[in-house]
């Protein structure tokens, strides 16, 4: 998605600073002679406060953009309800059939060696890629808050209030989260698995 | 909802075989444009049981209303408030 490229961009930028103030920062203390120049330049003053301006100008525009970019409005192809519990998420698929599962972690000592610890669930919610999909989350106890950062979705699930998030995921795969908001004894072990499929695929599932 | 070819604008369609089917879900509401769904949710449904008691059961595009929160109200609500009408102390005005 379009965050994990503002990421890079401002990442870039960041470093090409650090890098450039920390070599002339070492360059100068390592070096005994004093120029003239270096103290109390006028011009010098001058282009490291208008540069500084210029840069963050070039971060802020695309931060802009992709603020903007998340508001957009989308026609979903498909919706999902997504209800916390303590300590699993229920999931319901109602536009046509409808279809409701638990999914709860698998225990440690349950799953076989090196499968995704504290991460692996025994019935993933799967959605077709490609397609837009609009979550509904909610929340039938306490707080609890549904993320998948892969796909640049959180959000809090609040009981009475249903939140509507849209994504869209252009790869197929399996996409992990976990519950973001504390909520009891067994908060860490609420995860959450997305597996996204072919469409044709997911028809049959 | 006046379109003829509805569905393409909120629908994606997947061949399978022979078969080609349509994947439709509750349009983009003008109304609720933000994140906060669950006056959608109550309204469909409160516009559901004003239609069918305005029109009776069987007049279809009452359909509309029950498609929508069925899709987007959580079955527990759907079921907790049709038990409430059942016993007469749905607080809404149907």
């Amino acid at each position: 998605e379009q965050l994990i490229f503002f990421h890079d961009h401002s990442m870039t930028i960041l470093i090409l600073i650090i890098t450039i103030v920390g070599y002339n920062l070492i360059s100068t203390y390592t070096n005994t002679n004093i120029d003239q120049h270096m103290l109390e330049s006028q011009p010098l003053e001058l282009f490291w406060t208008i540069v500084p301006s210029f840069i963050l100008v070039f971060i802020g525009l695309p931060s802009i953009r992709l603020l903007y970019l998340l508001d957009e409005v989308y026609q979903p192809s498909i919706t999902i309800k997504t209800i916390g519990h303590q300590w699993y998420w229920s999931y319901e698929y109602s536009d046509f059939l409808n279809l409701e599962f638990d999914s709860y972690m698998i225990p440690s000592n349950e799953s076989e060696n090196l499968n995704f610890r504290l991460l692996d669930v025994d019935n993933r919610t799967v959605i077709p890629f490609n397609t837009q999909v609009r979550t509904l989350i909610s929340a039938a106890d306490v707080l609890h808050s549904w993320t998948v950062p892969a796909l640049g979705v959180k959000a809090d699930a609040v009981p009475g209030r249903l939140n509507q998030v849209n994504f869209y995921s252009n790869r197929p795969g399996l996409f992990f989260g976990q519950c973001s908001e504390i909520c009891g004894a067994n908060h860490s072990f609420m995860p959450i698995s997305i597996e996204s499929v072919p469409p044709s695929i997911f028809i049959k599932w | 909802m006046a379109d003829a070819d509805n569905g393409d604008n909120s629908a994606a369609c997947v061949e399978s075989g022979e078969e080609e089917y349509r994947m439709e879900t509750v349009p983009f509401d003008p109304r609720f444009p933000n994140m906060n769904q669950t006056k959608h949710c109550y309204v469909s449904f409160l516009d559901y049981h004003r239609c069918i008691k305005a029109r009776g059961e069987d007049y279809a595009p009452c359909q509309y209303f029950q498609r929508v929160f069925r899709s987007l109200c959580p079955n527990a609500w759907v079921a907790k408030w049709e038990e409430q009408i059942e016993a007469g102390t749905f607080a809404g005005k149907i």
